[in-house]
């Protein structure tokens, strides 16, 4: 079987995050913050020590301003609903998935003015084109990092520069590069990003998100949901502190140990030699696909810097019929169609039939490129 | 010899539990333990270390700026 739906979600996982889950679940099996004995503060710190390796990651110093929630969409709708009130303006590319999407066409609804920067058919975002629109009731920047659909980057680094310039607030979302590309939410310029645990994290789903930069003035800044923390509990007000503030319910604290083991592994490997891997995988199968007669890979000049993702068609041949034979006959799984990203199909004029997507992992070889290769040689030419 | 402690009173456990990190890092016995009946009405836990280290847990709350509510000997 070779799986390349790693954009979906990461398979397989390090052992050591299945692990830590079933570790924590026998032998901790608390809940962190409510009691005090010893059960209750050891799961505490098993998900402060996970904040830690995440703040670690991004290179960010106070493990407190790191909040967790069930995916990186509810970490996108905390920070978008939590900042945007009806009269603000919020920019954002036309390259999008719908976590970001939709809850921007909600908040249009309800008085907010949505703008949607396009991008070129290759993916590629100008920056001049943000800082063109940008007026005097621009909230925030919002982009995603890296492209679920073709694998490409938007210049984060520059448009966060733009949105200090002005004093907008820059939000993220990293779902395709947290862990799979280096980060560094101070020199990127970022003050929300928004991150996934289960995808290139290597954690569990149910896992995922939001670092508040020091930008970010959480007066300003309302939480999605209010409830019971374990702390300030004779008050029935929600507590202003962090993480308490925005994290209220019992934490998904198996989950947790499990992106807590995903990042540790992470951060062993190390994530420059994890993305120059995954490069090379992406530039032999990039390459390989192009070869094909009949077959049109999207995002051509993105081969230099990118994720692995990689999105092509071949001519006459819809994409679920590609996925289907890729499955049935070749043990290969993919992820074809739309990928929860009309936007982006539309920018690079695949809607709205959309694409077949390869997308890999720390996990994959050069091997199974070469099959994934050959399959579409045959299946393109009829066999 | 008797043991002097004291403890530092949080908001949060996840600050208790991040100044628990810090000081460990720095070499200070500390231990987290339930928050003294006498102290708070709140079920939350406090951090409690050496009489003798009390400059020193001030030093690491007031650097990493962490929020706390009091510290009492107890």
């Amino acid at each position: 079987m070779i799986y390349l739906d790693n954009a979906a979600t990461s398979n397989p996982k390090p052992k050591e995050v299945g692990q830590a889950m079933l570790y924590f679940l026998e032998k901790v099996g608390a809940n962190p913050g409510r009691s005090g004995h010893r059960l209750s503060i050891e799961a505490g710190r098993i998900l402060y020590q996970t904040r830690e390796r995440v703040a670690k990651l991004f290179k960010f110093d106070d493990p407190l301003r790191i909040i967790f929630t069930l995916n990186v969409t509810e970490a996108i709708n905390l920070a978008l609903k939590g900042l945007l009130r009806p009269g603000d303006q919020v920019i954002t590319s036309s390259m999008e998935h719908n976590s970001v999407m939709r809850p921007l066409r909600e908040l249009g609804k309800r008085g907010v003015e949505v703008k949607v920067v396009p991008c070129s058919p290759q993916g590629v975002l100008d920056p001049v084109d943000i800082e063109r629109v940008i007026k005097k009731n621009t909230k925030l920047i919002v982009l995603n990092h890296g492209s679920n659909v073709i694998g490409s980057l938007l210049p984060i680094t520059v448009v966060g520069e733009i949105a200090r310039k002005h004093d907008i607030l820059f939000l993220v979302d990293t779902a395709q590069t947290a862990g799979c590309y280096p980060l560094d939410i101070r020199k990127d310029n970022i003050d929300l990003l928004a991150f996934t645990g289960h995808k290139a994290l290597y954690g569990p789903p149910g896992t995922g998100g939001l670092v508040i930069g020091e930008r970010v003035d959480t007066q300003k800044l309302t939480p999605l949901k209010e409830g019971g923390t374990g702390s300030h509990s004779e008050f029935e007000e929600q507590p202003e502190f962090l993480p308490d503030l925005y994290e209220s319910g019992t934490p998904n604290t198996v989950g947790l140990s499990g992106l807590n083991a995903g990042i540790s592994f992470l951060l062993k490997e190390g994530i420059s030699k994890i993305y120059q891997y995954e490069l090379s995988l992406s530039q032999k199968l990039f390459e390989g696909l192009k070869e094909i007669p009949g077959v049109t890979v999207y995002g051509e000049n993105q081969v230099k810097d990118r994720v692995a993702v990689i999105s092509f068609n071949i001519k006459d041949q819809l994409p679920s019929e590609v996925g289907l034979r890729l499955d049935e006959e070749y043990d290969i799984m993919c992820r074809v169609g739309l990928h929860c990203s009309p936007a982006t199909h539309k920018t690079i004029g695949t809607f709205p039939t959309g694409t077949v997507r390869f997308s890999m992992s720390w996990f994959n070889t050069f091997e199974e490129v070469d099959q994934a290769i050959m399959a579409i040689r045959n299946i393109a030419k009829g066999v | 010899m008797k043991d002097n402690y004291s403890v530092v009173i949080f908001y949060s456990t996840s600050a208790a539990i991040r100044a628990e990190s810090l000081a460990r890092k720095d070499k200070l016995i500390v231990k987290l333990i339930p928050v003294p009946r006498n102290l708070s009405s709140d079920c939350g836990i406090c951090l409690r270390f050496n009489n003798e280290d009390k400059q020193k847990i001030k030093e690491i709350l007031k650097e990493n700026k962490i929020e706390y509510e009091n510290i009492y000997k107890i």
